[in-house]
This record gives structure tokens, sequence and C-alpha cells, in this order.
């Protein structure tokens, strides 16, 4: 064990993991941190914490994992290397650990050009793999990236996303291998709609021995309409939405929309569930933490396993 | 080349404003490459000036020269009289050419006719692209001709990232992934296998570090 969180504990014993994600405000507010992690309680085994995604400002993910962890709720802490160097990456995470935060997910981050702040300049002093081997090493050499000792160390348990519908397709499991040798210990995919090019990475991933090394948890996420799937088919860089899935939610109509939504993240889940190396489900139903409870409580997930 | 691209008309006239003799100085070496103030731009920009000073009515006097290179002083000295005789200059070289002339004649009030864009490649059609960021540590050698600082949107040394698709960048449909430029390139040349994790990059050596400087000895032929 890595560190003591309760995600880590759940993958070791070889309980298939579900993970939530949850969006912070674009306020103030931390009631609405407080009021999400009430519902998503007891659904999941860890719960994201978006790190202004898409480049729009929102609260911090680090202060609204310590609002989720006055509520019980273990947080996955997200870091992008977008608007943070070295000096401030390795700062905010010994006070995130220091928090109480046990999980660490590392990425490059969302271009600032697609957030409500385009003029802003991107730092990106660091890439996620050098985000993931600077976290690891101060956990695991207790040291800082310019080498220097540190007396306590942050404990995290480290994750990384991979996106297996990004090209060059032959590459991303060549690159899932980096994350792992740079210190990831589980994984969060891309939303997986298509399932067979899916599997045909983890077939990739599996001959490498990947499996045995890390947490595999797939991306999923409940589409509300038609618009949405079209939206996301056509102007979310690296999504990958199938024929299928258009077709589908055109026959469920507007009033159906949500329910087949639903239905089809259900089918996925049990889809993937069957794919070897598959460790368990990161749910992404931002702003729309209810389907939640629905996907985990249809997909035989529930109880959630209770580990001290 | 440092490609340069005049400011917008009406940023230049705004710019000159309250001023009736004005200089334009070009520039004979990048940004006549460039196509950004040459001799032709130039001469375009002080006619357009000219014109538009006449339908306004208002009194601007322009004069127009081309020195080699304004980011070298003694090519300024040929500018002396046309100084004394102006009120402003508008200079039509790059960031240095400007700074040179304004440092070398500080009694005028030297004003930017450019935006300085970047060090880039000229292709076809007058398509100019980014091509070195100057970082002033090379990584070539590793990326096998193509620079990842500035040919990708984010900077990556272990690219490509999740949203490279179809060959090209997340950002614009118009731009290459330089990752998976440089995957192509080591699949070509078979150096897959030396691809290793990249560790954090020293931007010291880049502006990151605070204004540089180069002291070299300049050995005798």
């Amino acid at each position: 064990m890595k560190s003591s969180s309760n995600l880590e504990r759940v993958l070791k014993k070889g309980i298939f993991a579900v993970t939530a994600e949850l969006g912070p405000p674009k306020s103030a507010d931390g009631e609405v941190i407080r009021e999400k992690a009430k519902i998503l309680m007891g659904y999941a085994d860890a719960v994201n914490i978006t790190d202004c995604q898409t480049a729009i400002v929102r609260m911090s993910s680090i202060a609204s994992a310590a609002i989720l962890l006055q509520e019980g709720v273990e947080p996955v802490v997200q870091m992008t290397c977008r608007d943070r160097n070295r000096i401030s990456i390795q700062s905010d995470l010994l006070g995130a650990a220091a928090l109480g935060a046990k999980n660490l997910l590392c990425l490059t981050g969302d271009h600032q050009k697609f957030g409500n702040h385009p003029e802003a300049k991107g730092v990106f002093d660091l890439d996620s793999i050098q985000l993931l081997q600077m976290v690891k090493d101060m956990r695991d050499e207790k040291k800082f990236q310019c080498g220097e000792e540190m007396e306590v160390e942050p404990r995290f348990f480290l994750g990384a996303a991979e996106n297996p519908f990004a090209d060059p397709f032959e590459y991303r499991a060549l690159r899932l291998a980096k994350k792992v040798t740079a210190g990831a210990g589980f994984i969060q995919t891309q939303i997986v709609y298509n399932i067979e090019k899916f599997a045909k990475w983890m077939e990739m991933v599996c001959e490498m021995g990947l499996h045995k090394k890390v947490y595999i948890l797939v991306g999923v996420s409940p589409l509300k309409s038609l618009g949405m799937a079209k939206y996301m088919k056509n102007c979310v860089p690296g999504l990958d939405i199938p024929g299928w899935v258009i077709e589908r939610m055109e026959q469920a109509g507007k009033e159906k929309a949500k329910e087949e939504g639903i239905k089809i993240c259900i089918e996925v889940i049990e889809q993937v569930k069957k794919i070897e190396g598959v460790s368990g489900v990161h749910i992404m139903a931002i702003e729309w933490e209810n389907a939640v409870l629905e996907i985990v409580e249809k997909a035989g997930l529930l109880p959630r396993p209770k580990i001290v | 080349m440092i490609v340069g691209q005049q400011k917008p008309f009406s940023e230049i006239k705004g710019m000159l404003k309250g001023y009736k003799k004005v200089l334009i100085a070009g520039c004979g070496t990048c940004v006549t490459v460039t196509f950004g103030g040459g001799r032709k731009e130039t001469t375009i920009l002080a006619t357009s000036l000219r014109i538009a000073a006449h339908a306004e009515k208002s009194e601007l006097e322009i004069r127009e020269d081309v020195v080699p290179r304004q980011c070298e002083a003694r090519f300024l000295e040929r500018l002396k009289d046309n100084i004394k005789w102006a009120e402003a200059v508008l200079s039509l070289a790059c960031g240095v050419g400007v700074q040179t002339l304004a440092e070398t004649y500080p009694r005028i009030r030297v004003l930017p006719g450019l935006n300085t864009s970047f060090i880039g490649r000229h292709f076809e059609g007058g398509i100019f692209q980014e091509y070195c960021g100057a970082c002033g540590d090379c990584i070539l050698a590793k990326t096998t001709g193509i620079c990842p600082i500035v040919r990708c949107a984010k900077s990556l040394l272990n690219g490509p990232c999740g949203g490279s698709q179809g060959g090209k960048c997340e950002v614009s449909k118009d731009t290459d992934c330089a990752w998976q430029l440089i995957y192509d390139r080591l699949k070509e040349l078979n150096l897959l296998d030396r691809w290793e994790i990249w560790p954090p990059k020293d931007w010291s050596t880049s502006w990151h570090g605070g204004p540089r400087k180069l002291v070299k000895e300049i050995g005798e032929a």
C-alpha cells in the first residue's frame, strides 16, 4: 500500500471499483460541494474533483477535496500542469496531503484555449508523465523534483488518465506503460462508448502485462440528450461516439433521452466488466450526480464495500 | 527567420496621431523575407498613410528609408538626417530593430509598426509557421528534427496527449500534431525503442530564466 486510500484498498482486494466525478462550483459556495457529497456518499469508493476542467475557473480541486473529507467522502484530487509550475504543484500537493487527501490524478490539462480565459498564459512546465514521476519521487524517495529531501512525504495513491481513442492508436498502450513506469497506480480512461476499440486497446495492454501493474478504471458517462451525444461526437476532441449511440438516443426521443442515456451507460459497464484487465469504472456525470446513484444501483455495484 | 506582421492600419494611425513629420524605417533582412517590413511594405504603408492624411486633410509628411539590418547600430547611421527632420520614427523591423533604433537615437520617439510574431519557416502561399522557440537547449536530436516546444500546443516532452486525432492537434484542426510527426519519424528511423520517459526540462536557458546574454570570443580570421 502506497497510501491509506480507500480506493487503493478496494482495488487491492480485487473488488470492482467505482469512482465518480464532481465538478466544483463556479463560485465560492462550499455548500454545493457538501450537497453533492451527500448525494454520492456510499455510491462511490472515491470521488474525483476536477481541476478547472476545460480550463474554466472553478473552486480549486484541493479546497473542494478538503470539504469532501469533512463530509466523509474520499476525494481524488486532480492536478493539471496547465496552471502551475513545479514549485506551485509541489507546494499545493504538500498542502493537499496535509489536509488528508490520499488519491491524486495527474493530468496535463485541457489547453487554456478551450476555457473562459483563453488569453491566459499556459504554464506546462511539466507534462502529465513528468508530474507522475515527480510525485512518485516525493512519495517514495522523499525528494523534491530538485533533489532536496523532505521530512514528511505526501503519500498519494497516484493515478493518470489515458485515452484509448486518441492517435496514434498503436502507441496508446505504450504510453500507458510510460505512465505506469512514471508512477501511476490506477488509470481512469477517457469515456468509452466504442467498446470494440477499447477491447482492442485492452488486449494490447494485457499483452504487455500492464493490467497486472496498474488498475484500470473505465470512464463512462450517461448521455442526457441527443444534442449532447452529437456535440460529444463532433466537437469534443479525443471522444469516440459510435453511430449506434446516436441512433439509440434519436430513437428514444426527447422525453426518454435521459432514461436511454443511463441505460446505455449501464450496458457499457456490463460489457467492459467482462474485459480482461478492467478493475472498475469511473462514472462522469457532471452536474447530474443523481444519475450516478441509478447507474451504480442498476449495474449491480451496490453496496460499496466499507474497508477500514 | 523572424516573422513579423504589420500592425492594423488603424492602430498605426492611432500611434502617429499628433505627429506631422514621420520617418518610416524598414528593415532589409528577416522582415523583408517574411513580407513584414521590407522595401515593398514600407512604400505601401507610406503611401497608404499619405492617402489617408490627404483624405482627412491632415498635414502629415512622411519620409521612408530601408536599412540593411535595424538590429545593428552601424546600419542606422544613414538615418541620421531623416531622424533630425522627423518628430517620430515608425519602425517596421522586429522588436530587436525597434529597440536598437530607440537606443541609437534616444531623443526621438520610436514606434513599432510590426508585431514580431515568431521564429518560423515560410511555406508556399505566404504561410508562415513557428518552428523554433529559442529555448536555449536544443532537443531536436531526440525528437528527430521536430520541435515539440513550439509545435505542440502544450510543449509536451512525453507526447502525444489524448487530444491528438487523425494527426491533428486538438487546439486547431489546421495544426499537425507535433508528436504524431515525431512518432512517425521515430518509427521510420527504427528508433521507437529508444523513446524513453523524458525528465522535466531545464527552462532556465529559455526566457523563463530572465534576460539572456551571450558572450562569445570572436577569434581572428
